[in-house]
């Protein structure tokens, strides 16, 4: 089978910025002092995922997982090694869509569209479903910055599920949704794996990794910890397990609602 | 792709498409190529630019205007310059239109890739595309204004010839070329430093009178000396002296010895030059925004 993500050793290191202003870098300078810090947010990371795969992609805050998920998506580039992808790439990135918030739900779903390539047929074609799927009604007209959170995430979701894309993307896309949403989204994400795209999906939720994914890759602290079974890999994290009871119970009311 | 790809496996694999970097872009190259997305990015930043303002998109009529008639009071009538230049206020607000093109792509250029935040921390897309969209909102912006312009001259007796077509165009061309390398150029710069954002305003100024709008270029022969290299050597400049061929000069009374005595000796010549100086400057722009573009996202 054809490999749709193919990462070798991808490095994403940030510059720190310790001083802002001339006076602050001037006198840092004088002193001797390191004026640009770098780290590695995502550290000679490797790994091959096929088509039709859907993988979780897990680690604590700050692991880096959505600068993983942006060097996938093309937002980022990596500072070292290289990222290969195969297809269109769609979904949400790091909670909250790329809206202009000045814009219209409407003219964002457009703009949003013809970022992933569709063309202006194509994307009315699909207009009707991505309205009905996000499902905010009349505010669908509405500068997209008034929305709530969990509005826009709807919108962004909607668009990115319904642009046929090969490759999904999905970055705690259940962090703000309301229940009905939850469910929902989880039985599109389902469609999509059933169809045979490929998946990344980024979640602290051990319950909806089970049931989503059927391979595991953790972060720490931007490294590769993990990579394989999914119950493994949820054990190495420990999640579930200890202070498991809010989690738990989290994680149980998922499992139990889709 | 679809359930076949995926019955037939690797015999397909012909059909698949590439594994390629998911950031990869031809910079300006695939602004082109994508030209629904540019269109809708044109689109929206017409709206935007005056969003929640009552007068709207008047403000870019408003803008210029207002800088005609100080022009044209204080320069003209209090300086005198309607006495020393012929057809005075054509002379200025031909000039004053691909000036204000100029500064108007500079300006908004600058700004575009901060404004578009958003998109570019969550969005991969060429973002070669932002100064280019203000740089045509601008260039759209002139239309208007050429109409005004024209119904003036119309009025004041103009008869165009040929070369006011070929002086016209290229001193479009010069200008989007030039202000399209400025706007890449500080568009990222102001990523990184919102100081560029503040220094275009200083810029802008010297590039007004860095032209010979509210002065002709006869004075400027008269008092610069040899001086007046470093206005020539301007691609705004000989931009601005072609528009004025093509329009200030037909509105004389009589043309040819204006343009025999108004305007630098080979004008043509010289705009050639600009507009090839102003593609350089373009390559140039590009390379620099090639090799900061990677950062953009997370500095942003
Ligand atoms: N633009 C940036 N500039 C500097 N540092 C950044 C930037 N973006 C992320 N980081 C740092 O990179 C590290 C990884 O961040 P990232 O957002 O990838 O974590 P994450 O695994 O998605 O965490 P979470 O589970 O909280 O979403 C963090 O330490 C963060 O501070
Ligand atoms: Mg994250």
């Amino acid at each position: 089978m054809a490999e749709a993500i193919v990462a070798q050793n991808v490095t994403k290191d940030f510059v720190l910025r310790r001083h802002k202003t001339f006076k602050q870098m001037s006198v840092a300078k004088m002193r001797g002092q390191e004026t640009v810090n770098r780290f590695n947010a995502v550290d000679d990371v490797s790994f091959t995922i096929n088509e039709g795969e859907s993988v979780g992609l897990m680690g604590l805050n700050g692991s880096g997982k959505s600068t993983l998920l942006k060097v996938i998506s093309g937002v980022m580039k990596p500072n070292k090694g290289t990222i290969l992808t195969r297809g269109r790439i769609a979904g949400l990135i790091a909670t909250g869509a790329g809206f202009q918030n000045s814009l219209s739900g409407l003219d964002n779903i457009f703009l949003n569209a013809a970022i992933y390539g569709l063309t202006e047929k194509e994307t009315k074609a699909v207009l009707d479903d991505i309205i009905d799927f996000a499902d905010i009604g009349q505010f669908i007209d509405q500068p997209v910055g008034t929305y709530s959170s969990g509005m826009s995430s709807r919108l962004g979701f909607s668009i990115a599920v319904h642009v046929d894309c090969d490759i999904f993307l999905a970055d705690e896309i259940l962090a703000v949704g309301d229940k009905p949403f939850k469910r929902k989204c989880m039985t599109k994400m389902e469609e999509i794996r059933n169809s045979g795209k490929t998946i990344v999906y980024v979640s602290h939720a051990a319950a909806s990794v089970q049931k989503m994914c059927d391979r595991v890759i953790a972060l720490e602290k931007g490294r590769l910890l993990f990579d394989g079974d999914v119950d493994e890999g949820i054990r190495i994290l420990d999640y579930g397990d200890e202070d498991g009871d809010e989690l738990a119970a989290d994680d149980a009311e998922l499992g139990a609602d889709v | 792709m679809s359930e076949a790809t995926l019955a037939h496996g690797s015999t397909e694999d012909a059909e698949l498409p590439p594994l390629v970097p998911p950031s990869s872009t031809l910079g300006l190259l695939s602004v082109f190529r994508r030209r629904y997305l540019l269109k809708l990015l044109v689109q929206r930043e017409l709206s935007a630019r005056y969003e929640q303002s009552f007068l709207g998109f008047l403000w870019s009529y408003i803008n210029p205007l207002s800088q005609f008639f100080i022009y044209w009071y204080i320069m003209g009538t209090i300086m005198g310059a309607h006495k020393s230049v012929e057809n005075y206020p054509v002379h200025v607000f031909s000039g004053l239109i691909i000036v204000h093109f100029f500064t108007e792509t500079f300006g908004a250029g600058t700004r575009s890739i901060v404004r578009n935040k958003s998109l570019v921390q969550k969005m991969p897309l060429p973002k070669e595309m932002f100064p280019v969209a203000a740089m045509l909102v601008s260039l759209y912006h002139v239309i208007p204004q050429m109409f005004i312009l024209l119904l003036v001259c119309v009025l004041t007796g103009w008869h165009p010839d040929l070369g006011t077509l070929i002086g016209g165009v290229l001193a479009l061309a010069i200008l989007m070329c030039f202000g399209t390398a400025l706007a890449l150029v500080f568009s990222v710069a102001n990523v990184f430093w919102r100081d560029f954002g503040s220094l275009v305003g200083i810029l802008t100024n010297f590039v007004r009178f860095g032209c010979t709008m509210i002065y002709s270029y006869d004075m400027l022969a008269q008092h610069a000396g040899s001086l007046r290299w470093l206005v020539l050597g301007n691609p705004i400049a000989v931009a601005c002296l072609l528009f004025q061929r093509a329009f200030w000069a037909f509105s004389t009374e009589n043309p040819q010895h204006t343009i025999k005595h108004e305007f630098p000796a080979h004008l043509y010549h010289q705009g050639v030059f600009a507009l090839i100086a102003a593609f350089v400057a373009l390559l140039l722009a590009q390379w620099f925004f090639n090799r900061f573009d990677e950062r953009i996202a997370e500095q942003i």
